[in-house]
């Protein structure tokens, strides 16, 4: 039990680096904030644009959400971090993460927006529009309402799990929490700074988590 | 503007595949096994943990929640590293990183799929299991023979997703230097000088997992046109 305190909670070690794990912390929350930002709008601004129907639009909104889907958020960000330098393109790792992070949040959101949008029945349309509701009207009043409903939950869900990605940041040497915490445990011999960084994750994500479990009961069609 | 030539030379560069070839040939060898550990693993411990959720026993349940919750909002890499190098320090001797990585993502993974598989649960009506008990079978019986098989139907497009995610966040094994592809591919670069791996390995993970999203997409409609 000594062992295990004295490695993974060492008081001393945390003190020690726990001023950097704090700087990390905001580095983590910034690139956090900046990925959910755009990529909600720009998953948001994809939906909207399939919603004209242009069938070559579409193919290319359906192409990179498909591979963004598919390919390993740590690939991306890899392939951009050491393979664009090759062909002459140098990016930062923020920008790199950050860009990367984005359009995989916006591949994800875009489905489920565009779900919400069509899962509203056709004939809940019609019934409005004849009740003497203006298209503005149905549109806000009846129809993006109930598709809100459907798609909060799976939009919370997913915007978590994707933001917990920055953590991969620390792989193209972006200062973050994880970055941090790694050094630290390096020059410390010990776990204790890993611990500090977990506990640094837990505050930002844990609150969020019960969020959206709170928001999937609250939001929950009664059956 | 970047020209063509140096794109193909840099990206898509046949020689150096052929060289290297043999070395993501490995490294996707690794992957597939540690998809084909980690995915039943996840999925098992996923089940149980929603099972003994649907027992509804208050103390139990909270004790799930925050479990589940906790391995939902610490970073799968942050795990990974903390099980890679406490355990060993922990224990005083080393671990395969294999195992470390299996047991870093089975707590992580479990939590997901628990919470999939108790959706499904809670998606069948209590009077099934009423009358699955009034037959005689037991609660556990009950539980497998008649509730899973249609809550794990209910819940197939998000099985599938998570399954999806799963094998997407193995390449997170690169970091603590377990010889999968992702690891493979970095290690050929360097080799090379050049990125034509890592481009070989992104193909790769697309032709593993591009029929996939696609087969979720499908399957994700089908739901929503059933309802």
């Amino acid at each position: 039990m000594d062992v295990f305190l004295d490695e993974f909670f060492n008081a001393e070690v945390m003190l020690k680096y726990l001023p950097e794990i704090i700087d990390g912390f905001w580095v983590t929350l910034w690139l956090a904030f900046l990925v959910v930002v755009s990529g909600l709008t720009f998953g948001l601004g994809l939906a909207l644009l399939r919603a004209y129907q242009n069938p070559v639009v579409n193919a290319a909104i359906i192409l990179f959400v498909d591979l963004f889907r598919a390919l390993p958020p740590l690939v991306i960000i890899i392939v951009g971090f050491f393979g664009l330098p090759f062909v002459g393109i140098r990016l930062s790792g923020f920008l790199i993460s950050w860009l990367s992070l984005t359009c995989v949040l916006a591949a994800f959101t875009e489905e489920i927006y565009w779900a919400g949008i069509t899962s509203v029945n056709k004939g809940q349309w019609e019934a409005a529009r004849s009740t003497g509701l203006g298209f503005g009207g149905t549109l806000f009043f009846v129809v993006i309402p109930q598709a809100i409903r459907m798609t909060i939950p799976p939009l919370t869900n997913r915007t978590i799990a994707i933001t917990k990605n920055t953590a991969l940041a620390s792989v193209v040497a972006v200062p973050e929490m994880l970055t941090v915490a790694q050094t630290s445990l390096a020059y410390a011999a010990n776990t204790s700074p890993l611990t500090l960084a977990a506990a640094g994750y837990l505050l930002i994500f844990f609150p969020l988590t019960m969020l959206s479990r709170w928001i999937e009961t609250r939001f929950a069609w009664k059956r | 503007m970047v020209e063509w030539e140096v794109i193909r030379f840099s990206f898509f560069n046949l020689e150096t595949l052929q060289e290297i070839w043999p070395m993501l040939w490995r490294g996707w060898l690794m992957t597939v096994q540690l998809c084909v550990a980690v995915v039943p693993l996840g999925f098992f411990a996923g089940t149980i943990l929603a099972t003994i959720y649907s027992l509804r026993i208050k103390s139990v349940n909270a004790a799930l929640i925050v479990y589940v919750d906790f391995f939902r909002s610490v970073p799968p890499l942050v795990l990974l590293i903390y099980v890679t190098y406490g355990i060993p320090l922990l224990l005083g001797a080393d671990i395969d990183a294999f195992v470390a990585v299996l047991f870093a993502f089975t707590l992580n993974s479990s939590s997901y799929f628990g919470e999939i598989v108790r959706a499904g649960i809670e998606s069948i009506p209590k009077g099934q299991m009423e009358a699955a008990r009034s037959t005689g079978l037991t609660t556990l019986q009950a539980m497998r023979y008649v509730i899973l098989p249609q809550a794990l139907k209910n819940v197939a497009p998000d099985l599938t997703s998570n399954t999806i995610e799963l094998i997407k966040a193995t390449s997170i094994a690169s970091v603590v230097a377990l010889p999968e592809l992702l690891r493979m591919g970095r290690v050929a670069q360097g080799l090379v000088y050049n990125a034509t791996p890592l481009i070989a390995v992104a193909v790769i993970y697309l032709i593993m997992l591009w029929p996939m999203v696609r087969l979720l997409s499908r399957l994700e409609r089908r739901m929503m046109s059933s309802r």
